[in-house]
């Protein structure tokens, strides 16, 4: 079951014009800062690892406005309840489907984003193993937010506002992933997340 | 004819004494009724009386204010909203449903019993509000289900496929299914009960 919603969100997402947004934004983003910072190289690969965190979670906010609002105003959302499919199930796969949207392009976007602002390769593969595990979090966050404002006008908006506070423990132990323990602490942080997003969002799509 | 035979002929449809409150509104209270397997209800009303509510009720959509629905088999919903993906064909999303509700052999003959088979490698965003409503009919035909709720089947169909409507609610009967429907009007179920709300 889960694996059938998993494999329609995918393609969804695959065939969507959108598909590209959150990793060129990622790319775009990560270019800006030599330009606004100044040419130096030991200040711009100092605070890279920073740069590149922001911008992937901006970028998991970008598709968060097409990740479940269609879906409950074309009464996909109630096909699905009317079929006893657990809305839990639903998100959970939206979460994976959204992960393998925006973070594996972005995770192959990292070397790009890393020759931009002058990271050494060994601190580029710490911070690639980092993204891989604290993206998860994100997408989880992102759905639980699309899920919370999918009723309201402009809600891409609030959604960030919703975002950004609930993902600062995942940014902070990111970052600092050259700190021993940061690794865990970042699993640890994003387990939690993926274990609550699922619920969350469902309750927060049940029809009142 | 093409029967549309659900999996199991269950138990009869039971509604106890069902209320329900919409924004601190109580549309209805102390509302039976009871579907024996091969019958059909017919909910009429004026605009506003409840009639898509019961029928949320019935899918599961809405949780009831007091009493209660028993129903041991399964239910297929078609409500004013399609969800029909506009950049899907219309195969590939009756495919889509029909695996979620448990295998792809019913969708045959549900695009045929709907006059849809030359439309199912159409987009949906081709597709004509007329054509959706009928697709959203089809996906409850291959659903297999022994529940069809129906709010306002008719709205929006020609007269022939009002006719199809009418003779696949009939095979679904005679194959011990029951039907609910929200209507204005006669949509061609015989011997249906009329439950009238407001």
């Amino acid at each position: 079951m889960i694996w059938a919603l998993f494999r329609r969100d995918v393609l969804m997402i695959a065939r969507s014009p959108a598909l590209w947004l959150p990793v060129m934004f990622f790319v775009l983003a990560a270019a800006l800062f030599p330009f606004a910072v100044g040419p130096d190289a030991r200040l711009l690969a100092r605070i890279a690892p920073g740069i590149i965190w922001v911008s992937a979670l901006l970028a998991s906010l970008l598709p968060v406005e097409t990740l479940l609002a269609p879906d409950v105003e074309d009464g996909t959302i109630d096909q699905l309840i009317a079929r006893g499919i657990a809305l839990e199930l639903v998100c959970a796969a939206r979460i994976a489907a959204h992960w393998l949207g925006f973070a594996v392009p972005l995770l192959a976007a990292l070397p790009v984003a890393g020759v931009l602002l002058g990271l050494d390769a060994q601190t580029g593969l710490r911070l690639g193993l980092a993204l891989l595990l604290g993206t998860p979090a994100l997408a989880s966050l992102a759905v639980v937010a699309a899920a919370l404002t999918a009723g309201l006008k402009g809600g891409g908006a609030l959604a960030g506002l919703i975002v950004l506070p609930l993902a600062l423990p995942v940014l902070i132990f990111g970052v600092g992933s050259d700190v021993a323990g940061a690794f865990r602490l970042l699993a640890a942080a994003s387990l939690v997340a993926l274990a609550v997003g699922p619920f969350a969002a469902a309750a927060a799509l049940k029809p009142e | 004819m093409v029967a549309f035979k659900p999996e199991s002929v269950s138990e009869a449809l039971e509604i106890t004494d069902l209320a329900c409150r919409r924004g601190g509104r109580l549309l209805f209270d102390g509302l039976s009724a009871r579907v024996a397997p091969g019958g059909a209800l017919l909910l009429v009303g004026p605009n506003g009386t409840g009639k898509s509510s019961l029928l949320r009720l019935l899918a599961g959509l809405l949780p009831a204010a007091a009493g209660s629905v028993s129903f041991g088999g399964r239910r297929a919903f078609a409500g004013h909203d399609v969800a029909l993906k506009p950049r899907q064909t219309l195969g590939a999303e009756l495919a889509h449903w029909a695996r979620l509700d448990g295998g792809l052999a019913l969708v045959p003959g549900a695009l045929a019993a709907m006059n849809l088979a030359p439309l199912a490698d159409v987009p949906c965003r081709m597709l004509s509000s007329g054509q959706k409503r009928r697709a959203a009919i089809a996906r409850v035909i291959a659903a297999g289900a022994d529940l069809w709720l129906l709010d306002e089947p008719t709205a929006g169909l020609d007269t022939a496929s009002a006719g199809l409507l009418a003779t696949a609610m009939a095979a679904h009967r005679a194959a011990g299914g029951i039907v609910v429907a929200a209507v204005h009007g006669d949509i061609g179920l015989d011997g249906a009960a009329v439950l009238r709300l407001g």
